[in-house]
């Protein structure tokens, strides 16, 4: 283990620690996510005035794009942790990558369904293979490869590996889907909002949907949390801390 | 129209803002139950093995034979 890493992320490393640090942290971590999705919710469907184009419609813009970022968001989770996973044999890189694929998943057929139902008033169409909407689409299979990948081995960890080796080679998905507004000459609108410079939307909408979007960071924390638990408690079964695990909620 | 029925019928748009927002509740509940349910099952199994590997053992004490 090189010098420079503390001693408490070396610790965190080993799957009890981890199991113990996960169930501390998700408690909060979904906290935050109710907390901010009621203000951001409040602030979306209630206090912002409706569109001056789009009426009310434009009020799945508040789920729409803060899943939409997510979509993009766990896959470069998955992706990094799925490296680190092949490189240094990290179990729990591992788990991280493979408990990512489902909730990526779950966000990027959110942003496609609602994309969907905004885009049949806007559109006048469900669906269109438009340069944004098919890569979105792409980036749904990947996860759901990933998923099928790691779940055709036999072995668990041999099984990680693998769908590992397929998060990586596709996060070359996740800028075609970014870009994909600005390489092509798409139907679906370009970015409102820009981290680095202004966004061309008013504060009263933007709020919201930065509120949204903490919730979603703060929802995926905590499922990422719960999720990788579960599959730590799969894994380490045969050891002690497990069974004791095992043996107390049974007498609960 | 009072506040209320104005607010759910959406400025007419209410057949794609609900049921957009009923997919984002509906798929993050399915995402956090599923978890929960794994963690069950694989508790239990857990259990099962250890009451059988338990019972396995006292069978092989208990069945030598006397001379």
């Amino acid at each position: 283990m090189a010098k420079w890493i503390p001693l408490w992320l070396h610790k965190l490393g080993s799957p009890p620690t981890f199991y113990r640090f996960a169930g501390a942290v998700r408690p909060w971590a979904m906290g935050l996510a109710l907390l901010f999705g009621v203000i951001g919710l409040y602030g979306g469907l209630v206090l912002a005035p409706p569109d001056y184009q789009q009426g009310d419609a434009y009020r799945i813009i508040f789920i729409h794009v803060p899943s939409a970022w997510m979509s993009m968001f766990v896959y470069a989770v998955m992706g990094v942790s799925g490296f680190i996973a092949l490189v240094w044999r990290m179990k729990l890189a591992e788990v991280v990558a493979m408990e990512s694929a489902p909730i990526g998943a779950a966000f990027a057929f959110i942003t496609l369904a609602t994309g969907s139902l905004w885009g049949k008033p806007m559109w006048g169409t469900w669906w269109t293979w438009d340069a944004r909407l098919t890569s979105e689409l792409v980036l749904l299979f990947l996860y759901l490869g990933v998923i099928g990948l790691y779940h055709a081995f036999e072995d668990r960890r041999q099984g990680a590996r693998a769908a590992s080796f397929l998060a990586i080679i596709g996060v070359i998905n996740v800028p075609i889907v970014h870009y994909s507004v600005v390489w092509w000459n798409t139907l679906h609108q370009g970015s409102t909002v820009n981290i680095f410079g202004h966004s061309k939307m008013p504060w009263d909408m933007l709020w919201p949907l930065l509120a949204m979007t903490l919730a979603t960071k703060c929802y995926y924390a905590a499922s990422l949390c719960r999720r990788a638990r579960t599959d730590i408690l799969a894994l380490e079964s045969g050891k002690d801390w497990v069974r004791e695990i095992a043996q107390a909620e049974a007498a609960r | 129209m009072s506040a209320l029925s104005h607010f759910f019928a959406m400025g007419g748009y209410a057949g794609y803002v609900w049921p957009a927002y009923a997919v984002f509740f509906a798929v993050l509940i399915a995402d956090s139950v599923a978890p929960r349910l794994r963690r069950r099952r694989i508790l239990r199994d857990l259990r099962g093995r250890l009451a059988r590997q338990t019972a396995r053992e006292r069978r092989s004490t208990s069945s030598t034979p006397a001379p």
